[in-house]
């Protein structure tokens, strides 16, 4: 296995399986974020969140979430240097075949991505963990939550940023458009009746997860 | 009908190289794309000029000798052709046609559109084989093998080696070419005694010999003249872990 970290084919392997778990985070983050647009107050968002921020267990996954990250991010580097390399000369007129829109793109939504991650981490996640920007809040059982509901409407009350998440948004959902169904090609999963069915998943995956994120600050802007 | 040609010229393999445009009359849609590369080359031979340097063989599409970069896609237009089987059909009067020789760094120009393609030689030899005695070829029939087995070998055999994945790939990645070649040998029972270590070879060389990374476009399966499935890269990672983890 020692080829694994330095080979071509297992440099994606580790790639494809960080990007899996993110996937799955994903999922994960929507599920509570979207309580903010489905119910009336926040009170379901703080409880979870104040849970996720408290539990042994999530903050164990927050570092690995972290790890995976900067392993999808170090590995997605060095592999991109290494096909830039690959061909010093490039062609004058080329990028004709008809190949998937988003595939090719990988490198400028990885980018979008990076840079919305800095702005939502500075955004919330800072504020929230250093800055104690967040207040607290009683609900009716008697216990105090961090009030990060109330940060997120706050901040989604200005135009620009919604507009900013908005288009940064996008761009994770045309990231996750060509990762989903290629993550299961680079680790040997591919089956004449399994990879349409992926590729399929792949797509509804990339709308609902991207559709769903960008439906928080639109809906908060307007709505809340 | 007139096209226009915008050719890569390069002297040789450290010549910096440029495009020179030539105007080409009277060129019949019957034409192969080769034949009318031929009928330029006479004419710039009776002008006294360097005739354009490109590679062909049997010019039906087996060898995987020709293949050119045509107007931003190998083979240029058509699917599941090589160069040589490139009709001017897929033309009209009046077009202006890019031709650039395979751009990679383990496929150095070596003049105009001629590249050296011995990195894929080298992957071969460094385990795109088998291994068997000297002597009698054995009875054909007596190892059984799965008819949908013996088709994906086949599907994957077909394979010419031309290249075209690699100038396609955005990457200049041979991950087609390597994977058709071990799923060939790891589809059928002679293959499987030295999958393991095949797999561990034909990836380190490709990596050695400084091939790109596939980031799963299908541009290459797109491109093959052979139409190989991306399937059988999917195979190749597959026996590429299996081979690291058994």
């Amino acid at each position: 296995m020692s080829n694994i970290f330095t080979s071509s084919v297992g440099k994606k392997f580790i790639m494809s399986l960080a990007g899996l778990f993110l996937i799955i985070f994903l999922v994960l983050h929507l599920s509570i974020n979207i309580t903010l647009i489905l119910f009336k107050t926040p009170e379901t968002f703080n409880k979870a969140a104040t849970f996720m921020g408290n539990n042994p267990v999530i903050k164990i996954m927050e570092v690995v979430l972290f790890g995976g990250i900067l392993l999808h991010m170090i590995y997605g580097a060095v592999l991109q240097i290494q096909n830039l390399l690959a061909r010093p000369v490039r062609y004058k007129k080329s990028n004709y075949s008809q190949t998937s829109f988003f595939s090719k793109y990988m490198l400028h939504t990885a980018i979008i991505i990076t840079i919305f991650l800095v702005i939502h981490l500075l955004d919330f996640w800072i504020k929230n963990k250093f800055l104690g920007e967040v207040h607290d809040i009683t609900y009716a059982d008697g216990k105090t939550y961090h009030d990060l509901g109330a940060l997120v409407i706050e901040r989604f009350q200005i135009g620009w940023v919604v507009i900013v998440y908005v288009v940064l948004l996008l761009g994770l959902g045309f990231h996750l458009h060509h990762s989903f169904q290629s993550a299961f090609q680079t680790l040997g999963l591919n089956h004449k009746t399994y990879t349409p069915v992926i590729k399929a998943l792949g797509v509804i995956y990339s709308i609902v997860v991207a559709g769903g994120f960008i439906s928080i600050p639109v809906v908060i802007y307007f709505l809340k | 009908m007139n096209i226009t040609l915008k050719i890569w010229r390069q002297k040789n393999r450290d010549d910096k190289g440029k495009f020179v445009t030539y105007k080409l009359g009277d060129v019949s849609a019957e034409m192969t794309f080769l034949e009318m590369l031929d009928y330029l080359n006479e004419k710039l031979i009776r002008e006294g000029a360097d005739p354009v340097a490109f590679d062909s063989d049997c010019r039906e599409g087996i060898c995987g000798m020709c293949g050119l970069y045509i107007n931003g896609r190998p083979n240029g237009p058509r699917k599941g052709v090589t160069t040589c089987q490139l009709s001017m059909s897929a033309f009209k009067d009046g077009d202006t046609i890019t031709v650039e020789p395979w751009r990679a760094k383990a496929f150095p120009v070596i003049k105009d559109l001629v590249v050296d393609r011995t990195s894929f030689d080298k992957i071969i030899q460094a385990g795109g084989y088998i291994s068997v005695n000297t002597g009698a070829a054995p009875e054909a029939n007596a190892i059984p093998v799965k008819k949908e087995n013996a088709e994906r070998a086949f599907d994957a055999g077909i394979c010419i080696g031309c290249g075209s994945c690699v100038a396609a790939c955005t990457n200049a990645s041979a991950m087609l070419f390597v994977s058709a070649k071990v799923s060939q040998l790891a589809l059928l029972p002679q293959g499987r005694v030295e999958a393991k270590e095949r797999v561990r070879a034909m990836v380190q060389a490709m990596d050695e010999l400084g091939f790109g990374n596939c980031s799963n476009t299908g541009a290459c399966e797109v491109e093959c003249p052979k139409e190989i499935s991306l399937s059988h890269i999917a195979r190749l990672n597959r026996e590429y872990f299996t081979a690291g983890i058994t």
